[in-house]
């Protein structure tokens, strides 16, 4: 299969010409010739020539934190479900959280995604390893056995590893096999019954409250960990001011530590619970419009590395419900470039730096290579950044709904994504 | 004037008008209660179900009572009566309740917002009865129509509630009914028990008791809950009651006629001590008198007459 993309904007700083166009072959880039003065006879025996003309083609989005629910909730998302959201938001490849049911603590359940993911054949999936056996916060999960069936990563995220010790152990562990421990940072007993923020609003509707610090202080502490042992530190959706500082002074000091943040941290804030609005309700909670501000700031200047999602699909068994006992997340995969080019509109983030954000740096992130150069894998997703239109969910590919930009009028999205060569997702042929 | 509102869920959502709406009704029903025969046919045919998922003795009595004296059928469902037990969600017990077709609903839950979560569910008209750490609207009326019953106003007095704030609904919604009705509210406890942000309610905020007793018109005392022992947020009732207890001692530095109230259940020697509780200056059982009328207003001002287009 050799496709040919032409005449869009090369969106990738690691290559000096913007205008260009891409041949790709056999899953791989091939060249990349200037477009000027190019013409479709310039490519002959090509299987397919895409009209990339005013639109941005960037290095495959890839994603750090995402939950395919699969095995063990099927009825919220599927790998094939999640693989198909994915790539209908540009996403290409996602790292998939373990706290499924059985846990991802073994190289029997890293196998079973794998195979799943290749069956679906969409995107790619890269997973994650549990830190301990069970989630339990116990024993170390057999690191070795894990990155050998092919996880890229360890954590035990939806809970924080609360005994430092074992996270110490984690991280020092974690670098005999190269995989980069990723941190769910929270201090539980500073969370205690919180649902929401502590502050004004959780005041006002009466609802327990959890303070900046929950977050921070372990965020703290994890850094520390990270200084102790040199190991690869990536810490997860960042939500508060504080942390971005702490990471800030750590990058500043060396600190072998990187960090991602969620679309909805630097677009909601917890006024945005409004009358208890589950699909407001995730962990760490939506902050006030300080830490938004500074999450933006921190996406600008490289303190924050990468735009993740945190995808958490939940059916309305689960977000239909008592505010308090509402589960904790939303979905994201089909609103976070929408989102994610809303930064690049209000001149937060140039267009080169949102590639780095959520293609480039997620990919180091993970011990990938990536980028638009010859001989890279061809992972590509082309962008209209302007086309308008209404976030519908009752058009997403991911078997939830909760979703709490639902209704929003955005700008940009992907019109199409190619992973390992082949186009998987081409939104002139879904169109309704 | 017509009551504006199809719920009560809570005080920030009545304006200063219908909180005097209400209190003017409820005086009226006062009287129907001291009657030999304290019943009036004004909700006659009318269905008023009472939704209890968390205990409450008081407030359950009081609605029931309420209800039969203006001649609705009442019922109650408690939690574990109920089908909550057998998994049931509160949307689909919210649903089959309404395909009953009742008029009011009468709920108290332990988590915030369920009642505005019921009333986006069902026709029938919803009443507050205390959802976790939001609101107690009823409460707050009650409160309200008593002080005004004895001081004759509301505007200007001061009020202190003394007591854990940040887990109290009374204390939220007395904060926003008397400021609503041009009292000042000050609220004293120590700092493990005062919200961040709750001088953006209205209250001024001590830590010191005898400053807040001083210059209070009303003072309102809080429950101390002992659970919350286990959360730290205070050592011993020994030492509550030392600092941040009511006694007659610490009464002598309040003005000649302070009224003293309580929402009940008290814990006698801990934030209040039985002289006060039972003293001259008590209004706490006046308190639960005016709980079954500003009730009955309440559901007499929701079911009486033609159901208003407004729906909150």
């Amino acid at each position: 299969m050799r496709i040919v993309i032409r005449g869009g904007r090369i969106i990738d700083p690691s290559q000096p010409e913007e205008a260009a166009d891409l041949l790709i072959e056999d899953g791989i880039i091939r060249d990349l010739r200037p477009s000027a003065g190019s013409s479709e006879t310039d490519w002959p025996g090509v299987d397919r020539l895409v009209d990339a003309t005013g639109r941005l083609v960037l290095p495959g989005l890839i994603d750090t934190h995402v939950h395919l629910r699969e095995p063990g909730q099927e009825y919220k998302e599927t790998i094939a479900s999640g693989c198909q959201a994915a790539v209908w938001g540009g996403v290409t490849a996602v790292c998939c959280m373990p706290n499924t049911d059985p846990v991802n603590d073994n190289a029997g359940v890293t196998e079973f995604i794998l195979k799943k993911a290749a069956e679906a054949a969409t995107a790619r999936v890269y997973p994650a390893g549990a830190i301990s056996r069970g989630l339990q916060g116990q024993e170390m999960s057999e690191f070795g056995e894990l990155k050998a069936a092919g996880a890229v990563a360890v954590t035990d995220d939806g809970m924080p590893v609360m005994d430092a010790q074992l996270m110490r152990r984690a991280l020092e562990y974690a670098r005999g096999f190269g995989l980069i421990v990723m941190a769910h940072s929270e201090d539980l007993a500073l969370t205690g019954s919180g649902v929401m923020n502590e502050g004004l609003v959780s005041t006002r509707l009466g609802l327990s409250g959890i303070p900046n610090c929950s977050e921070s202080v372990m965020v703290t502490r994890d850094i520390a960990l990270c200084a102790l042992t040199r190991s690869k530190l990536h810490i997860a959706h960042v939500s508060t001011r504080e942390s971005i500082r702490a990471i800030r002074q750590a990058k500043d000091q060396g600190i072998p530590v990187t960090a991602e943040t969620a679309p909805h941290y630097f677009t909601l804030t917890d006024e945005d619970v409004g009358e208890y609005d589950t699909h407001a309700k995730m962990n760490p909670p939506l902050r006030t419009r300080e830490d938004k501000e500074a999450i933006r700031q921190a996406l600008a200047d490289g303190t924050i590395d990468a735009i993740a999602t945190d995808h958490a699909p939940h059916s309305s068994i689960e977000k239909d419900v008592e505010f308090d006992r509402a589960a904790n997340g939303i979905i994201g995969l089909e609103t976070s470039l929408p989102l994610s080019l809303g930064l690049v509109r209000d001149g937060v983030l140039t267009i080169h730096q949102l590639a780095e954000r959520m293609s480039l740096a997620p990919a180091r992130i993970l011990g990938l290579d990536r980028g638009l150069g010859p001989g890279k894998p061809a992972d590509i997703t082309i962008i209209d950044p302007d086309a308008p239109h209404r976030i519908d969910s009752r058009t997403f590919q991911s078997l939830s709904r909760n979703c709490p930009f639902d209704g929003w009028n955005v700008q940009g999205w992907a019109v199409m994504t190619i992973v390992d060569g082949n186009i998987v997702f081409d939104r002139k042929a879904e169109a309704p | 004037m017509q009551f504006s509102k199809k719920d009560v869920l809570d005080i920030a959502s009545l304006s200063a008008e219908d909180i005097n709406m209400v209190l003017d009704t409820a005086v009226g029903m006062k009287e129907i209660s001291e009657r030999p025969i304290k019943k009036v046919p004004t909700l006659r045919g009318k269905t008023v179900i009472l939704f209890f998922y968390e205990p409450s003795t008081r407030t359950r009595m009081s609605f029931d009572i309420a209800a039969k004296r203006l001649s609705a059928d009442s019922l109650s469902i408690s939690a574990s009566t109920s089908s909550l037990v057998k998994g049931e969600t509160l949307i689909d017990t919210a649903k089959n309740l309404e395909s009953m077709h009742p008029d009011v609903i009468i709920i108290r839950h332990s988590s915030a917002g369920v009642p505005r979560m019921l009333a986006r569910t069902v026709r029938a008209s919803v009443i507050n009865a205390g959802d976790g750490m939001h609101a107690h609207p009823t409460q707050a009326l009650l409160d309200m129509m008593t002080v005004r019953e004895r001081k004759g106003r509301l505007s200007g007095l001061r009020l202190a509630i003394i007591g854990d704030i940040a887990h109290s609904r009374v204390a939220r919604s007395n904060i926003v009914g008397f400021t609503k009705m041009g009292a000042s509210v000050v609220v004293a406890a120590p700092p493990t028990m005062i919200p961040l942000g709750i001088d953006a309610l209205g209250a001024e905020v001590t830590h010191d008791i005898g400053e807040a007793v001083a210059g209070a018109d009303v003072i309102m005392m809080l429950r101390i809950q002992k659970e919350r022992l286990r959360s730290f947020l205070y050592p011993s009732d020994r030492e509550y009651a030392r600092f941040y207890g009511l006694n007659i001692k610490r009464l002598e530095k309040a003005t000649k006629d302070v009224l003293i109230m309580h929402p009940g259940p008290m814990n006698r020697g801990v934030e209040i001590s039985p002289e006060v509780a039972d003293g001259p200056f008590s209004i706490i059982l006046d308190q639960v008198t005016n709980g079954v009328a500003v009730r009955m207003a309440l559901l007499y001002l929701v079911a009486g007459g033609q159901r208003h287009a407004d729906s909150d």
